[in-house]
Formats: C-alpha cells, sequence, structure tokens
C-alpha cells in the first residue's frame, strides 16, 4: 500500500515537472535574462565584499575565500528557490484569491504535496551552478593542501556539509510555505513570499559579522544562520556538533510547523464565494 | 461630462487627483497586512548597517559608527517611500486586458498608477515610523535631527527620487507591450540599482573609478542623494537636484514615446 503511494506520488511528480518545464520553456528569452542577473548579482556581491575586506581586515573572524563559500552557498539555496520554492509557493495565494484551491483540494493527492511540487522553473540552475562553482572555489583556496591527501577527512566534512545543506533547503521551504499559508486569512498577502527573499539576503555573509543583538535574530527568529553560516562551517571542517545539531532540529521543527499549520489553516479556509 | 470639462483645467486636475488618491488610498488601506508585509521587506540598508558596523570598512573609509548609523538609516527611509512596482501591475493588466477600458478614459493610465503608488507610500507610513522607532530604540543616535528646512529638502529629494524611479520603470513597463514577461527586465534594472545606488555601500567607499562609474548613472539619484542629505553629510544641494531633474528631463520623452508605440500595437486578449 505504502510502495503504491510512493509510485503513485512519483508518477505525479513526473508528469508535473514533464508538463511545467514543457510550459517554461516557451519562454526561453528568460534563460538569457537569468544568466545576466545571476552574473550581475554575482558581481555585485563580490564588489561589496571586496569593499568590506581589503587592507588585510576580514568580517567576523572569516577569511575572504571562507566567506565565498558563504557567498556560495547563498546563490545555490537562491536558484533552489527560483527553481522550486518560488514558481510553486508564490502561487498559494492566487488559488486563495480565485477560489481554485477548491480544486486541489478535491484531488486525491495531498494537498501540501500537489502546491509545493505542481511546477518547476529550469531558471533557478543558472545560480545553482554559479554557487556549486563558487563553494568548489572558496574550498580549494581555504582548504589546507594537507587535507586533501586524507579522503576520510575530505568525505566527512562533504557528507556533513551536504546534510547540513539538505536542513537548510528543508528550512528554507518551511519558511516560505509557512508564510504562503497566511493568504488563507490574508488572502491578497500577493508576493509576501518575496518578502522572505528580501530579509534571507542576510545570509550573503557569515551570521558572526553581525552586531551580537542581530546575530541572535538570525538564529532564532530568522533562522539565516543555519542556511549558510552552518553548512558553511561543516564544509570548512570547523562545525561544532552544537551547531549541527540545533540545524538539523530547526529542520525538523519547521518542517512539522509547516504541515501542522497548513492543517490548521486548511480548518479556517472558507473558499473564495463563501 | 462635457460641461465639467469646460472649467479650469486646473481644477478638473485637482479633482481627478483628489478622487484618485482618496479611491486608491482606501483600496491600498484593505490589503494593509501586505503591505506591512512590503514595509518589512525594505530592511536590506538595515541589515547592511549590521554588516558595516561590524567591519572596520567603513572607518577606513573615513566615516564614523556614527556616520554609518545615520547614512543607512536614511537609505533605508529613502528605500521605503521609492519603491516602484508598476511593471509587475502593468504586465498582469496588459495581458488580461484591465488595460482597455482605461485607455477610454479621458485620462492617461500612467496616472492611475502614479496615484496608486503614491497612496500604497501614505499606507507605509505607520508601519515605517514603527519599524524606526524600534531601530532608534536600540540605536539612539542613529537618527541625526535636522534643521526643518533640510529635513524638507530630505522630503523633496526623496519625492524627486521616486519620481525619477517611476519613470525608468515606466520605460521598462512599455516592454509589456511587445513581451509576455516583461516583469522579468525588472529583475535586471534591479542589479545596477542595488550596488550603485549606494543602498548596500555608501559611495564613499567605492574606489575611485567605480564611484565615477556610479556618478554617471541615474542611480546615485535614487538613494545615495537623498539619503546623504537626511543623514545630515555635507552634501552639495543644488547639484543633487539639478542631477535628478536632468535625468528625468531626458527620461521622461523616452517613455512617453514609448507608451505611444507601444499603445498602438496594444490587442488585449481576445481582441
Amino acid at each position: 500500500m505504502a510502495r503504491e503511494r510512493l509510485r503513485l506520488y512519483g508518477s505525479c511528480l513526473r508528469r508535473f515537472w514533464g508538463s511545467a518545464l514543457a510550459a517554461e520553456l516557451e519562454y526561453p528569452g528568460n534563460a538569457l535574462v537569468e544568466l545576466i542577473a545571476v552574473i550581475g548579482n554575482l558581481a555585485g556581491s563580490l564588489f561589496v565584499l571586496s569593499l568590506l575586506y581589503g587592507h588585510g581586515r576580514d568580517l567576523g573572524g572569516w577569511s575572504w575565500d571562507a566567506a565565498l563559500v558563504v557567498l556560495g552557498l547563498y546563490t545555490l539555496l537562491d536558484g533552489f528557490t527560483s527553481c522550486l520554492l518560488q514558481p510553486n509557493l508564490s502561487r498559494i495565494v492566487q488559488h486563495v484569491q480565485t477560489g481554485s484551491l477548491d480544486f486541489v483540494l478535491l484531488k486525491p493527492i495531498d494537498s501540501q504535496f500537489w502546491l509545493s511540487t505542481r511546477q518547476i522553473s529550469p531558471w533557478g540552475l543558472p545560480a545553482i551552478v554559479v554557487g556549486m562553482g563558487l563553494i568548489g572555489w572558496g574550498l580549494a583556496q581555504a582548504t589546507p593542501v594537507m587535507v586533501w591527501s586524507q579522503p576520510w577527512a575530505v568525505g566527512s566534512r562533504l557528507l556533513l556539509g551536504l546534510c547540513l545543506l539538505s536542513a537548510a533547503a528543508a528550512i528554507l521551504y518551511s519558511l516560505w510555505f509557512l508564510l504562503a499559508s497566511l493568504s488563507i486569512w490574508f488572502v491578497k498577502v500577493w508576493n509576501a513570499t518575496e518578502v522572505l527573499r528580501y530579509t534571507l539576503v542576510a545570509g550573503r555573509y557569515p551570521v558572526s559579522a553581525y552586531p551580537p543583538g542581530l546575530r541572535l535574530v538570525f538564529t532564532l527568529v530568522l533562522p539565516v544562520a543555519f542556511l549558510t553560516t552552518v553548512p558553511a562551517e561543516a564544509l570548512l571542517g570547523r562545525a561544532s556538533p552544537l551547531w549541527a545539531a540545533g540545524s538539523l532540529m530547526a529542520a525538523a521543527l519547521t518542517l512539522w510547523l509547516s504541515r501542522a499549520f497548513w492543517q490548521h489553516a486548511l480548518r479556517h479556509y472558507t473558499s473564495a464565494s463563501s | 461630462m462635457a460641461r465639467t470639462w469646460g472649467r479650469a483645467p486646473l481644477r478638473r486636475g485637482v479633482r481627478v487627483a483628489r478622487a484618485l488618491l482618496l479611491s486608491q488610498y482606501a483600496y491600498m488601506l484593505e490589503y494593509r497586512a501586505e503591505i506591512a508585509l512590503w514595509a518589512l521587506s525594505g530592511v536590506l540598508p538595515l541589515i547592511m548597517l549590521g554588516v558595516w558596523q561590524g567591519s572596520g570598512a567603513a572607518a577606513a573609509a573615513g566615516i564614523t559608527a556614527q556616520g554609518v548609523a545615520r547614512y543607512f538609516l536614511a537609505a533605508f527611509v529613502v528605500r521605503q517611500f521609492t519603491v516602484v512596482w508598476l511593471i509587475h501591475v502593468f504586465e498582469e493588466d496588459a495581458l488580461q486586458g484591465k488595460l482597455a477600458p482605461q485607455l477610454l478614459q479621458p485620462l492617461h493610465p500612467l496616472w492611475r498608477y502614479l496615484a496608486a503608488h503614491v497612496a500604497e507610500q501614505a499606507t507605509r507610513v505607520p508601519f515605517v515610523a514603527l519599524m524606526l522607532v524600534v531601530v532608534l530604540a536600540v540605536q539612539p543616535d542613529a537618527i541625526a535631527w535636522q534643521a526643518p528646512w533640510r529635513l524638507l529638502l530630505g522630503l523633496l529629494a526623496i519625492a524627486a527620487a521616486f519620481v525619477l524611479r517611476f519613470i525608468l520603470q515606466t520605460i521598462l513597463t512599455m516592454a509589456c507591450f511587445w513581451s509576455e514577461r516583461a516583469a522579468a527586465l525588472d529583475r535586471l534594472m534591479l542589479i545596477p540599482y542595488l550596488f550603485l545606488s549606494g543602498l548596500v555601500a555608501p559611495l564613499s567607499t567605492f574606489p575611485p573609478a567605480m564611484r565615477e562609474l556610479a556618478a554617471a548613472t541615474p542611480f546615485p539619484s535614487m538613494v545615495a542623494f537623498p539619503a546623504a542629505l537626511l543623514a545630515g553629510e555635507p552634501v552639495a544641494i543644488g547639484a543633487g537636484f539639478a542631477t535628478t531633474a536632468a535625468w528625468c528631463a531626458l527620461l521622461l520623452p523616452i517613455a512617453l514615446l514609448l507608451w505611444r508605440a507601444g499603445i498602438r500595437r496594444y490587442a488585449a486578449m481576445g481582441a
């Protein structure tokens, strides 16, 4: 039974993404726009970073190369957002406004699954590629040569980093979904999800670059620290078990919260015409 | 209708503006939850304030810690009241044919959008004030108390910056007549705006070549000039206003020409 359901969701996903990709590829000009946007944003970010560094200064105890890893992770997650989160979750608002959420709820499939995976956009790929390149470059520069000769050390760093990056993606998804489900009450939180994009910009810099008060906010209220700083520390081989565990717990908690909140929200949903 | 038209055009203008602003304000109040979120999304200068305060880079460029705080707080206010979202609304209106009935009215549709922006800014005021209070509770020296005339000039500079941004985005928006996904262009324009306007770094920390490059674009007029004025920094007031006005004078005819060309080929859905 469980396996059958899994197969059903798998085949749905294939159909979803096949049709979504076909629709998106109708606008090939977007690829160029996205590519320019990614490169321009990267150049600008590097420029601002170079203003903050320079003359032997560092930022919150992070070297230039280590800060590049953080920036790379930010770019990567931004690409993930453009690929999956933005195309799907910014539509929830529209569904509530026009009442088409009714049709989603009637489908014999989990509504959160449908709303979170129905669309996919290839236009986040440039950011993902550039982000991975930046991470690779920063790591190659920041990691001492002798570490590379120890496959065990490299492997464990990458594994933990990947694990924490997945936790970061889960946190990011949950935050987006939580905000998007608010539209059940406020109906027109048009692009409210964009707010997240602007506040999460803080993740471009290691969290220790901020004053202590903001650091606390970026850890507990708006978990920016778990998005980029913690995975970057793991990749650089200086992860603290406490932060890693905190990151995984935050991921589990926010995922559960998004699920519970959605079910709570649905109980308050009163369709468009009622 | 014809009789009221016969009256002094000025009086008609005042009446139309009043009606537009009041109706748009009522409309925006309906969506105050959304606008509160939008106000919250303008925190970028405050985030950058945190970064710059933690770094020695500002001191190396000869800016005091207090100067950094004042500049970014002013930039935050400027950003809040110069937000332009014309292209996103217009794209939808043009695609869905909502523009067609507007074209029948004896009023240039852009006025309606302009009124919507002004009304949205008015709705923002309480939220921005609240955020300012929070910041000032943490950093009481971040505000630069100004002589009333300078404050007034600062507000005028914000208004001028808004008009310039509105005109610039109108030019981009006209691409909606030729493409279905013109809003993507705004993403591109956002990049030089972000990095050259002084929103994320004071222009005085730029290397000289980059500073000259930025000065050759309209972007510093949109943030750096009004923010410096509000922060009480020594700034060439006359030259700043003249630059903003010159950019407006240069861009406005382009926007209007494109509007005319675009409207000629506009065919709404189903037409």
